[in-house]
């Protein structure tokens, strides 16, 4: 490979990065918002969360991509650029999963927590900031650690639109050489690069937030594999 | 926005065929799925790290890298491999593998969910180790895992439309075609989106019926 086709491969590692920060943004973002609305009191706030989760996590990663790229601008006429199109897709998309996440963490948090918080004459505002979601946040980490590696292989879609991510840049590469096992093994390799940091940094953090609460972070890789087979990203928590 | 309602009946056809090929593809990537997932279970119980340890790296190498790249790599490699198959049994392959690495796990934990007293009992029964397995542990195992396992089902469906970027006409890649063909992107993109959300929730219900039955 020269030195030029390796330009193009880091260009793109740099749109899959770019997509991977923006998308989980705007995914945590969702799961959060949608995730509280889920154990809201108010029914209706419920049950179009409800709806709202049913419809993006039923739906597949790569025909809502489709959607928001060619639907999107006949229908509504909102033309987005690329970056914003996919972005919107996937944040959207595993926003969806991410609010099962919440929602579960949420509904785990020992009632007595909120019953004291209560007792204490805390607002509802207050219980959730300073009792409820210090607790439940940390026990979210290691789902969203897994979800955020579902989320990088998530990008790789848009590839498929033409995007300029990994992905794409290696199509180019097999084209420019007319081989293909090369290229696409580093690609492989590069993506499993960065779901590895990926995952070393969730750790950290989960380490730093149970610190905070004086619990420690579950060390165990046999704990986390099983977790991880209970709440998958795509599609896995159906349950 | 406007509505053609003609586009979506002539999309119909084509949306049938489309089903027809991503149940097929469903299937198949489940069977190959769960088979390959308990092998890989079983080869992580070895007592053996030189098994162990070069199955544990491949499969989390598989299961943290994109579903859509593994497809490029075996639809394009292994032709140059001399190795030539059909683009359908490509994606069932790709899928199958990519999900035997999350059903591995569901395994083994169905495995480890097993009380030890039925590995004692076992062991004081004096039964050999294959009957072990298959008389004991395994019948109790997989019906732990069967709700698991058919979440996985699911996200299996929702990937099948990756199947398209190697020339699969299932569902998108048939919306596509007729998209293509017609200059109408927003039926048959609808339609199929709509006939995912329909399929996995009914699937969902399902599995939760599954769930009720199975595990008490």
């Amino acid at each position: 490979m020269t030195s030029g086709l390796w330009e193009l491969v880091l260009k793109g590692v740099w749109t899959t990065v770019q997509l991977l920060v923006f998308s989980a943004l705007l995914a945590a973002a969702v799961s959060f918002v949608i995730g509280l609305a889920r154990t809201h009191h108010r029914w209706i706030v419920r049950f179009v969360a409800g709806v709202y989760t049913e419809i993006f996590r039923g739906t597949s990663a790569l025909v809502m991509i489709f959607w928001v790229f060619f639907v999107l601008p006949v229908a509504f006429g909102w033309q987005l650029v690329p970056m914003w199109a996919g972005t919107l897709a996937l944040g959207l998309t595993y926003g969806a999963y991410g609010s099962e996440i919440v929602r579960g963490a949420l509904n785990s948090v020992d009632p007595a927590q909120k019953e004291g918080g209560i007792a204490l004459s805390f607002t509802p505002a207050q219980r959730m900031r300073l009792i409820v979601l210090p607790q439940a946040v940390p026990e979210m980490i290691p789902s969203f650690s897994n979800l955020l590696i579902e989320l990088l292989k998530g990008t790789a879609l848009v590839s498929v639109m033409g995007m300029g991510d990994l992905t794409f840049s290696a199509n180019l590469v097999r084209l420019a050489l007319q081989q293909s096992a090369e290229i696409y093994t580093y690609v492989l390799l590069i993506y499993f690069v960065i779901a590895f940091v990926l995952t070393r940094l969730m750790r950290g953090l989960e380490k730093r937030l149970k610190a905070g609460i004086g619990r420690e972070a579950g060390t165990e890789p046999a704990a986390r594999e099983l977790k991880r087979a209970r709440t998958t990203g795509v599609g896995g928590g159906v349950a | 926005m406007k509505w053609d309602w003609h586009a979506v009946s002539d999309f119909m056809p084509h949306f049938w065929d489309g089903l027809l090929v991503t149940l097929q593809a469903l299937a198949l990537g489940s069977l190959l799925s769960f088979t390959l997932g308990l092998v890989w279970t079983l080869l992580m119980r070895t007592p053996t790290r030189w098994v162990r340890w070069p199955v544990g790296v491949v499969t989390e190498f598989v299961r943290n890298t994109p579903l859509l790249v593994q497809l490029f790599f075996l639809f394009y490699v292994l032709p140059e491999w001399g190795l030539t198959f059909s683009a359908l049994s490509t994606g069932v392959f790709a899928i199958g593998l990519h999900y035997s690495t999350y059903t591995m796990q569901v395994y083994r934990a169905g495995i480890e969910a097993v009380p030890v007293g039925q590995w004692e009992a076992a062991t004081a029964l004096n039964l050999p180790r294959r009957r072990t397995w298959t008389a004991v542990i395994l019948p109790q195992a997989i019906r732990r895992v069967v709700p698991a396992l058919g979440n996985y089902v699911i996200s299996m469906l929702k990937d099948t439309p990756m199947l398209m970027v190697i020339t699969v006409l299932e569902m998108l890649g048939q919306a596509r075609l007729f998209s293509q063909q017609r200059f109408q992107f927003t039926e048959p993109l609808t339609v199929i989106g709509v006939a995912f959300i329909l399929i996995s929730y009914l699937a969902s219900l399902l599995l939760r019926a599954l769930e009720r039955r199975l595990v008490r």
